[in-house]
């Protein structure tokens, strides 16, 4: 039997010489009808590439396919070359037999169309529906991944959806004609964790129900466990690895594999938590971080002269405190509040009630004024491109009053080799260095005041996973030597469960849950922190079926005047309590 | 040194940039009156002689050399054009930043009379100013760059506004640096970029203002030579002297080609986006 897809040997390249500058070199694979086959590889791997040389999009994206081979057998059981094939039958190809999603929803759609005629059109394209046909079809199109009230949401823009939503439409659209084939490039990357195993099921019942091939393209060795069949690992635009899904788990050969599975961190349901706790050895000492009762609130106005007509409940009354030395990370979904708590600890935002207190750590001459820092998500945007890494790392000093002098200097060299970058970097300009190591940078820059307390808000998110593991373990590392205390916070629960001495969960910028880590993670008690930990892919969930769960976080938008009910607490166990759920 | 050397390397910013350069060189020749003839005397016998060997391109109703004055003329006009897109930049750049630093009712009230200036015609608000201060080579300075102060303070708002919101500015904020300190490292000098290549713009735009403004007679006054007052005094004599009006006018616009040309190479060299290797 002919596969449904054939690509052999597939080369890509790019610029004014393609052939010299190859990122997909050599790629070879079979897809049978009904197969799911899942590309791994870290950023610069080439599988977004060698995804985009399938439909031929590649050609819009500046690259040129350079070689190989690739076969698409249509409906009628004709072979398609897609090597040789004009853009005026392309165009037929992508939606009708070849549908794709991308991995920002928020992007992939037009803000000012409504949803509804954003999916009508692949109705009108492919099939020439009009009219009510059009948005009888569309409806059914929502339907069919989960959207609740289809028939009102067809007239919602796309601001007024989430992400997840938006995600769920992406996948009605690359639907609408049955394509036998659905590219899915990184679709749920940019969703919260409970999203992402919401889409995951999504698709994984859709494959089901119509028997399509899918082509998954992943970062996340986790996520294919539970959706793929076949799985091809890629490393510098070359397949080092393919195979059925346990050969590739379980009897993983290329080293480069193996190091995908083992090095990087995966959600063992808190086995893997640090074993260095703090809390209950020396409990005398003051704490370096002291949250009480914060309380974050955006004000709403309809107008501006009218008066505040209610308020967005961004934190609504979190206390915690951390201890030096000691992780305390702040888990959650995008818009639960842990941002925010950040940020109104380092006094970015203005809080609205409550107070912190900052333990002085030893009140030595080098304690700097400031001694909380923080290092952000995006090392790309943390670090001004027009300055040197001299001049970044200098600004600490020249903002809190002092001088660069051979002292600072010394100092500079110092955290920079502590760091683990090279001696001659202080010359440098930020774009000279990749994303572990600008985040490296950022570390270096926060550590410049000597703080006590460190805020790292998503700091290793937007790195690739096995430099996540590395930049870890510098942490960890700068941790006991500093007796830094660390305010972690982070949507992903497998490097939560690598650097976290204590875990909080924020919910509806509230925390639901807190306590040390091992306890949260494998006993947790609140029902959000359950469904939070039973989202999180493991490559040990093969084949799961996850239930499809469309219940929307709840409004933190409250009239004037709201005062949220007070929190009631029970205990499990000598560190670890929960809110108690009505 | 790079500059140059990316310039010269993009197909349009060569002409350009040989234009631009070329007529730099003319107009500090006429500045220090080094012409091949005084541009005010009056060679009496030879009026409206056509160009020949001994006047390049001829010799106006009063006798005087026209390559000498056009010389001079470029000289004057391209005085006028710096200084007031100097003034322009200036006052847009330090506005700009007040507006997206200071924002709410700062950013409201500067923007909003930035939007006054920029709903009149560039030429007649032009005219407006030099007719209550009086024409002049000084109020035309003021006068032009009053008129595009507007758009650089729209130029440096809008990126300010955008990078003020950037990590690297809360970063900034964490380790409790000043507000001068901001404002001057991490917003103004990333918008050097969009300012060089606004800045190239700008002076082609205030070389026709300028011209359109001696035209009018507010601009530079006789005897002393500008562009736009050639073009002017050319105007009754188009069929029995056409060089009177054909050098002044290919002098403006090849000024305004060389100009855009060099200010799109520009904008193609500091793109951000173009100095990136293809993904």
């Amino acid at each position: 039997m002919t596969p449904l897809l054939s690509v052999s040997d597939l080369r890509v390249g790019f610029g004014r010489k393609p052939h010299a500058n190859e990122v997909v070199r050599g790629v070879s694979f079979d897809l049978a009808d009904g197969e799911t086959l899942a590309i791994v590889g870290e950023s610069g791997s080439g599988k977004s590439v060698t995804a985009l040389s399938i439909n031929r999009l590649i050609d819009f994206g500046g690259g040129c396919i350079t070689g190989g081979a690739m076969k698409l057998k249509r409906a009628d059981g004709s072979v398609f070359d897609l090597m040789t094939a004009t853009e005026p039958q392309l165009t037929g190809i992508r939606g009708a037999e070849i549908g794709m999603i991308f991995q920002e929803p928020m992007t992939s759609l037009n803000p000012v169309l409504t949803i509804g005629s954003q999916i009508e059109e692949s109705f009108r394209l492919h099939r020439g529906l009009t009219g009510r046909q059009a948005t009888a079809a569309a409806k059914d199109a929502l339907d069919r991944v989960r959207i609740p009230d289809a028939a009102r949401r067809l007239k919602y823009t796309p601001n007024q959806l989430s992400g997840g939503m938006l995600q769920r439409v992406m996948i009605a659209i690359a639907l609408a004609c049955n394509p036998r084939l659905l590219i899915a490039d990184e679709p749920t990357t940019a969703l919260d964790v409970t999203v992402q195993a919401q889409i995951m099921a999504l698709l994984a019942e859709l494959k089901r129900q119509t028997g399509m091939s899918m082509i998954f393209i992943t970062h996340d060795i986790g996520l294919v466990a539970g959706i793929a069949d076949k799985v091809m690992v890629m490393q510098n635009g070359q397949a080092v690895e393919q195979g059925e899904l346990n050969q590739i788990l379980d009897k993983a050969q290329h080293p480069y594999t193996q190091h995908l599975l083992q090095d990087v961190p995966h959600f063992a349901n808190g086995s893997a938590t640090r074993a260095d706790g703090q809390r209950d050895k020396g409990a005398s000492t003051e704490p370096a971080l002291k949250v009480d009762n914060l309380v974050v609130r955006f004000p709403l106005k309809s107008s501006f002269f009218s008066r505040a007509s209610g308020a967005v409940h961004a934190v609504d009354g979190v206390d915690f405190d951390l201890m030096p030395g000691e992780t305390l990370a702040i888990v959650g979904e995008s818009g639960s509040g842990k941002s925010t708590t950040a940020r109104a600890v380092l006094g970015l935002v203005r809080s609205t009630r409550g107070s912190f207190s900052v333990g002085v750590r030893k009140a030595s001459a080098q304690q700097s004024a400031l001694p909380v820092q923080m290092v952000f998500q995006n090392p790309y945007a943390s670090l001004n491109p027009r300055l040197s890494i001299e001049t970044i790392l200098a600004e600490p000093v020249i903002a809190t009053g002092g001088r660069v002098n051979i002292k600072t200097r010394a100092r500079m060299a110092g955290l920079l080799e502590r760091v683990g970058l090279p001696k001659n970097s202080l010359e440098r300009y930020p774009h000279e260095f990749s994303g572990g190591q600008r985040q490296r940078l950022c570390i270096a820059r926060a550590l410049m005041l000597n703080p006590s307390v460190v805020v790292l808000d998503e700091a290793v998110s937007a790195l690739d996973v096995s430099v996540q593991a590395k930049v870890l373990e510098l942490l960890v590392d700068l941790q006991r030597e500093f007796g830094l205390a660390y305010l972690f916070i982070s949507h992903d629960m497998a490097v939560v469960e690598r650097i976290a001495h204590r875990i909080a969960v924020i919910y509806a910028g509230q925390i639901v849950e807190i306590g040390d880590a091992t306890s949260v993670l494998s006993t947790p008690q609140h029902s959000y922190t359950k469904k939070l930990i039973a989202a999180v892919p493991t490559i040990d969930r093969r084949h799961e079926h996850f239930e499809l769960d469309t219940r929307q976080v709840p409004s933190l938008v409250r009239p004037q005047g709201y005062e949220p009910a007070p929190a009631r607490w029970e205990q499990f166990g000598p560190d670890h309590r929960a809110r108690a759920e009505a | 040194m790079r500059i140059l050397r990316a310039i010269f390397g993009h197909g349009s910013g060569r002409i350009g940039g040989i234009i631009v350069g070329v007529y730099l060189l003319v107009a500090i020749l006429g500045m220090l009156g080094l012409t091949p003839h005084n541009p005010i005397t009056q060679y009496r016998v030879d009026r409206l002689h056509a160009p020949n060997g001994a006047y390049w391109m001829g010799t106006d109703l009063f006798g005087r050399d026209v390559a000498s004055r056009l010389m001079a003329g470029v000289g004057q006009s391209f005085t006028v054009a710096f200084f007031s897109v100097a003034f322009a930049t200036l006052a847009g750049t330090v506005l700009g930043l007040a507006a997206a630093w200071l924002g709410r009712r700062w950013d409201g009230v500067l923007m909003r009379i930035m939007d006054v200036l920029l709903a009149f015609p560039a030429i007649l608000l032009a005219l407006l100013i030099v007719t209550v201060a009086g024409p002049g080579t000084w109020t035309s300075v003021v006068a032009i760059g009053i008129v595009y102060t507007p758009i650089f303070t729209r130029v440096v708002r809008g990126p300010a506004l955008s990078l003020k919101a950037r990590e690297f500015v809360d970063a900034a904020r964490t380790f409790g640096s000043s507000s001068s300190y901001i404002v001057t490292r991490h917003l103004l000098l990333n918008l050097v970029a969009p300012l060089t290549v606004q800045v190239t713009l700008a002076l082609a735009w205030a070389l026709l203002t300028e011209a359109g403004l001696s035209f009018l007679g507010l601009g530079t006054q006789p005897p002393a030579a500008s562009l736009g007052l050639m073009l002017s005094d050319s105007r009754n004599l188009m069929e029995t002297a056409p060089w009177l009006m054909i050098f002044p006018g290919l002098a403006i616009m090849i000024s305004i080609l060389g100009f855009n040309l060099l200010g799109d190479a520009l904008r193609d060299i500091l793109d951000p986006k173009m100095r990136r290797a293809p993904a």
